[in-house]
């Protein structure tokens, strides 16, 4: 790893005044993603922001929304009792996390704004219909992920909480690499308070994205058979050595289906 | 360099170190506590596992001025007074490892799991606690049972 200044801002204010200041900074969370990346060399910031100083971390539950501060470690969100309660799925999903140790350490802010196309965390962002909220503004979930490890956050700006709307069902199922437990598929249906319902899949592709065809059908009739027809294309998914664009489709469907199934 | 100070084991600790060091490269070069591993260095294999302020992490992917003012528990800290922690005794009474070089990464991982899921562990859940930690002998069977003994005795 080469070597880096650091910094342990306190405020919000002095990390982002820390990164404008820096030849070329990085935020750093729980670091699951970005240390393993700079121990292997592909990542050699100029300065490291370490944004554990800021004591961000906690969940908030309250009757229509639950609010996950950026900092929080996965293992606190699998094991908070309001979010078991409020949001199964949500809880359900951190818990599936790399493993016990990961989820010590990784956090929400660092997991979404690194945005790893296998990631799980931004599966419930989507799907759930969550709202992102930085140093500087709200973003919908929808307009959060815009790219392969891109996000509409500016170099300079932090994920400060994420807001997820309590909804009247959800699960969230993933087929997890054997190795990784990255998700090569993973799929959260969600029918939300308003009765519209969701599907975000990552894993397959890119970026984490919709089903707008399930989510129609499911609308009319949430039930495993009501898109046990509909596919997914597989042009444009992800293709390495752990399953071909035509495997992932497939999962698509199938994962789709088991979190209907398993909606609570 | 960045000077820093913990409790490893109980006992303060401080040293001076670049930015860059990490916490198992503090642990090891600095203070002489070789008992945690350095397995895969990609955070897969657990051999390295720590305790830092009451919760298992992987030291291999942790900076050390991160961890500065932490409590830290390495497997050199599990034995009390020359006598070996349930957990290790239950390794050495179960054949719980074969070469070793997983076994203190497992031990840290088995007394975290205890912490958060009581004596009282199933085979099933045991396995699934265990996704953090690769044994490359393959011994899992006697880790398993040797950790659900251990449990039992703590």
């Amino acid at each position: 790893m080469e070597n880096f200044i650091y910094h342990r801002p306190t405020k919000p204010a002095d990390a982002v005044k820390a990164m404008k200041d820096a030849a070329d900074g990085k935020f750093l969370s729980g670091g699951m993603t970005l240390l393993p990346t700079m121990k292997q060399g592909l990542a050699a910031p100029s300065d490291i922001i370490d944004l554990g100083g800021l004591g961000n971390s906690g969940v908030e539950v309250g009757a229509d929304k639950v609010t996950v501060k950026a900092g929080t470690v996965h293992a606190n969100v699998a094991t908070d009792k309001g979010v078991k309660k409020a949001i199964p799925a949500l809880s359900a999903l951190a818990g599936g996390i790399g493993d016990p140790h990961v989820r010590n350490r990784g956090t929400i802010g660092g997991s979404i704004a690194n945005n790893d196309p296998a990631a799980d965390y931004p599966a419930a962002v989507v799907g759930l219909n969550a709202t992102v909220v930085t140093s500087a503004r709200s973003v919908p979930g929808d307009k959060f992920f815009t790219d392969i490890f891109t996000t509409a956050l500016k170099d300079d700006e932090i994920v400060t909480a994420v807001e997820f709307p309590v909804p009247k069902r959800a699960a969230y199922v993933k087929f997890p690499n054997p190795a990784s437990r990255y998700a090569m598929v993973g799929v959260m249906v969600a029918e939300l308070k308003d009765g519209s319902v969701r599907v975000a899949v990552t894993g397959a592709g890119p970026k984490v994205f919709r089903v707008p065809e399930m989510e129609k059908a499911l609308e009319a009739n949430f039930s495993a058979d009501a898109i046990g027809g509909i596919k997914v294309k597989a042009s444009g998914l992800n293709s390495d050595m752990h399953a071909s664009p035509e495997y992932r489709a497939h999962l698509v469907t199938v994962l789709a289906r088991r979190a209907v199934a398993a909606a609570k | 360099m960045s000077a820093i100070s913990m409790k490893v084991n109980g006992k303060a600790v401080c040293g001076a170190v670049e930015p860059r060091t990490l916490l198992v490269q503090f642990l090891r070069e600095n203070l002489g506590l070789t008992g945690t591993h350095v397995g895969c260095d990609t955070s897969q294999c657990g051999a390295c596992v720590v305790h830092v302020n009451g919760t298992a992490i992987k030291s291999c992917t942790a900076l050390a001025v991160a961890c500065d003012g932490a409590e830290v528990t390495t497997v050199e800290g599990l034995a009390k007074n020359g006598k070996l922690h349930p957990m290790q005794e239950a390794f050495r009474e179960h054949h719980g490892l074969q070469c070793g070089f997983c076994t203190p990464g497992m031990l840290m991982a088995a007394v975290d799991l205890v912490n958060r899921k009581g004596k009282t562990l199933d085979e099933e859940t045991i396995r699934h606690e265990l996704e953090g930690n690769i044994c490359r002998c393959t011994g899992y069977h006697n880790i398993v049972k040797a950790i659900q003994a251990g449990a039992e005795n703590m």
